[in-house]
């Protein structure tokens, strides 16, 4: 474990005021301001259309916010021009929902695109990339445990396989901090477990800030050690997981019995309406 | 603690053939075919050399089009397309029709259907073209002749499209029409004209689109229309009035293009 | 009257102001079709085509039997025919690849004034038969293959063009976010996000042409844009039918074989 794994010490993340208005007039983050620490997993909880997708795309620009400061290390990305911006993305592993692999390539280019922001085009073009990286990415696929598939393509893999390799290529770019939107959203309920469980793990091992984007309560309490409730693109729970109870989930979530749900998943979370930057 | 040994190489896996030797073979055959058949143009560069002058006027000529000069001959070529091209799909339609009903394998006996799907098929493999100079033998110069052309496509066109589209109805549907006790006539005003309706408008616009730009092209060969203008003004060399023709066809192709897909959503 | 005023006597399918204009559209159109045919044959000159069965009639004596011995001749027209439509297609498709990303919503560089530009591209050569491409270009460049092969290529940009910018249009942007996420340049999110996504797309495209092109490189001949339409026009100039009728059927056999090569072809690559 390297020694500079101080909890609690360094912010490696910080929003300040983050706000994000839509074309269209909707406010989607309202003055969203905190801090994320080396090697802590923060799980990002709230109702569908609260702003979570929002504000973890905020963060990495895939959608520009519109005012206020994220600040990775010293850098503040919101000011950044197209290539510097490219430069700090590289550091920024992301995790997808439906795990928006490149179907039609192979697992191994899955994970070796993770490489993309540190190599020249013609490189990956070619598909010549270095050995280092190519001993990495076969390293990668097997501690996420797919080896085996590496040749195959994607399109052939299962949901959790799937899953993995999107943690491995988000690994492959040696990132300094993991933003995961809604990971097991589209898993069954063991699945789900086993590729949140990996995340933790690999953290932990990596001493890896993570924004875990989770619509599924239960199981954001069971891994998550800090839980930040949006409601309405506005912070209004930020705490330990324990002290997530039912005044804070009605402050959450609006009025409900809670008891009741736990045993069941809630409804199908609202994805934010994705802006490809040319 | 040792690390596993990972290997430091990865090759992508062919994508469509497995087979290595098969896989090169085909890359040399492909690439004696490009340097034979590259080697087989035969270019008179003095030629294209002069040319150039030429294309230079033409493009000269199509960014500043001459509407008036032939403006009558223009006009005169317009009227015979678009004329042509409204009576030709009326006509078209009107006999693929039947034809379409009789190419559905699902409506009719076996000879009939034997019947109608060779007149489509003969359509369908001569070209307009062809079709336009044996016409033209025939039937001697002008739209006459290219009306009868592009009828003669347009039932090849619809009738192919209608005999498919019946014969892949909603088979419970029709059942349940001929339960009825219907006879055969009334099963295909209740059962199948409904539903293959909507499809016979839409196709067609869209020949009719077809057929405005084909029209253009068998004034070449002596049947009528813009063609014939546009024929001619290249023959004389006259670019700036061939620039205007071909603009005048793409704002109609555009035209119509655009009118069509709002009268399809219009008519749905 | 006796029936009740709330229960119409007659069922009707449309109430009558649509069945009105219903009536009204159909009027309409056979008025516009009596004075197109009317303005249509004002010059023609009837006893031509009352003459018509006899000179078809003839023309059918003199094309039976086929002169078979002109078959040879034909395989070096032949294959012009196929270099044309298959340097044609190459040449269409390496045009029409940047037209279409151009042209393309999410991949355009510029919505404002490119877009624009690619698009009239794609009509302007959609809407003109490659017959008149090679009409023209034979005035500019002169005859023969390479004009064939210019304005196959010309007319196949706006077809291809066409349906790979509407692919690009249809590409799951979630996976090309993805590849935006990793700090990939431009270039790269359009080799690694976009390309694998359209490929089959486009190999599907570019086969589909090359069977439309193998039809029209078989007449481009008859403006002097070489192969097999080359000698239809000869012997058309000569009035030799039976060679003619040589000709259409090696067209029909070249035709006919290349649709099922396609068919073939496509259903490998999907």
């Amino acid at each position: 474990m390297p020694a500079c794994f101080q909890f609690g010490k360094t912010a490696m993340l910080r929003l300040t005021n983050l706000s994000k208005t839509y074309r269209t007039g909707d406010k989607a983050l309202n003055d969203v301001s905190f801090e994320v620490h080396k090697g802590q997993i923060i799980g990002l909880i709230g109702p569908s259309g609260a702003g979570k997708s929002t504000l973890i795309r905020c963060i990495n620009r895939l959608v520009e916010p519109t005012g206020g400061e994220v600040r990775l290390g010293e850098v503040n990305l919101v000011t950044l021009g197209k290539s510097d911006l490219r430069r700090q993305r590289r550091r920024i592993g992301m995790i997808f929902q439906e795990y928006a692999l490149v179907e039609r390539l192979s697992v191994m280019e899955n994970v070796l695109s993770g490489r993309l922001g540190y190599v020249p085009f013609w490189r990956s073009w070619l598909r010549r990339f270095e050995g280092h990286d190519i001993q990495r990415a076969y390293e990668l696929l097997d501690r996420v445990g797919l080896l085996q598939h590496a040749d195959k393509r994607a399109d052939a893999l299962s949901g959790g396989q799937r899953q993995r390799v999107g943690i491995a290529r988000a690994l492959m770019q040696d990132p300094d901090l993991l933003l995961v939107d809604e990971p097991t959203a589209s898993l069954d309920p063991k699945t789900s477990r086993q590729i949140m469980r990996l995340l933790t793990e690999i953290c932990s091992e990596r001493g890896l800030p993570a924004i875990v984007n989770i619509h599924d309560v239960p199981l954001a309490q069971h891994f998550m050690q800090r839980i930040i409730g949006l409601r309405a693109g506005t912070v209004v729970f930020d705490g330990v997981a324990e002290a997530l109870d039912e005044t804070v989930l009605t402050e959450i979530y609006g009025a409900e019995d809670w008891n009741a749900l736990r045993p069941e998943t809630p409804a199908e979370p609202a994805r934010a309406p994705v802006e490809v930057p040319a | 603690m040792t690390a596993p040994a990972y290997p430091k190489t990865w090759r992508r896996p062919p994508q469509i053939l497995a087979n290595r030797r098969i896989r090169i073979a085909i890359q040399i055959g492909v690439l004696i075919y490009l340097v034979l058949a590259v080697g087989s143009i035969e270019v008179n560069w003095l030629r294209v050399f002069e040319g150039l002058e030429r294309g230079q006027r033409f493009v000269m000529g199509f960014l500043s089009p001459d509407f008036t000069s032939r403006w009558r001959d223009i006009q005169q070529g317009l009227v015979e397309s678009l004329t042509m091209t409204l009576t030709s799909t009326v006509i078209g339609v009107a006999l693929s029709i039947p034809i379409g009903i009789g190419g559905a394998r699902n409506m009719v006996p076996r000879p009939v259907y034997l019947v109608c799907r060779s007149i489509i098929a003969v359509s369908r493999a001569l070209q307009e073209i062809i079709v336009a100079i044996f016409l033209v033998a025939m039937f001697g110069f002008g739209p006459f002749a290219g009306f009868l052309t592009l009828t003669f496509a347009t039932i090849g066109f619809i009738g192919k499209l209608l005999a498919d589209e019946i014969e892949e109805i909603d088979a419970s549907q029709v059942e349940a029409i001929r339960a009825t006790g219907a006879t055969w006539p009334q099963l295909l005003v209740y059962a199948v004209q409904p539903q293959v309706m909507p499809r016979i408008i839409g196709l067609s616009l869209y020949r009719l689109d077809i057929n405005f730009r084909e029209s253009a092209v068998i004034g070449i060969v002596g049947a009528g229309g813009i063609g014939a203008t546009l024929n001619t003004a290249i023959d004389r060399y006259e670019y700036d009035s061939a620039g205007a023709i071909l603009l005048i066809i793409i704002a109609i192709v555009m035209v119509a293009e655009y009118s069509s897909s709002y009268l399809r959503k219009f008519l749905q | 009257m006796s029936t009740p005023a709330h229960i119409p006597p007659v069922w009707m399918r449309r109430t009558s102001r649509q069945s009105l204009l219903l009536w009204l559209g159909w009027l309409a159109l056979v008025a516009l079709f009596v004075w197109c045919w009317q303005v249509m044959t004002q010059s023609t000159i009837w006893a031509f085509v009352l003459d018509a069965p006899d000179q078809a009639a003839d023309i059918g004596s003199r094309m039976l039997p086929p002169e078979w011995g002109y078959l040879p001749e034909l395989m070096l027209p032949l294959w012009d025919t196929l270099n044309i439509a298959t340097l044609g297609t190459v040449g269409g498709v390496i045009m029409a690849v940047p037209v279409a990303f151009l042209a393309a919503r999410n991949t355009t560089p510029s919505a404002t004034f490119l877009r624009p530009v690619a698009l009239f591209i794609i009509v302007a050569s959609r809407s003109i038969n490659s017959l008149i491409w090679a009409l023209l270009l034979v005035a500019i460049i002169g005859p023969g293959l390479l004009a064939g092969i210019i304005a196959i290529a010309l007319r196949s940009i706006g077809f291809v063009g066409k349906l790979l910018y509407e692919a690009i249009e249809e590409t799951d942007a979630r996976q090309i976010e993805a590849i935006t996420a990793t700090g990939a340049g431009p270039a790269q999110v359009l080799t690694y996000g976009i390309v694998p996504q359209i490929m089959p797309s486009f190999w599907g495209i570019s086969v589909f042409r090359w069977d439309i092109n193998i039809r029209e490189s078989t007449i481009l001949g008859l403006v002097g844009a070489g192969g097999l339409g080359l000698k239809m026009n000869a012997s058309l100039a000569v009035l030799a039918w039976d060679q003619i009728t040589v000709i259409l059927l090696l067209i029909l056999g070249t035709v006919v074989l290349s649709e099922a090569l396609s068919a073939k072809l496509r259903k490998a690559i999907i």
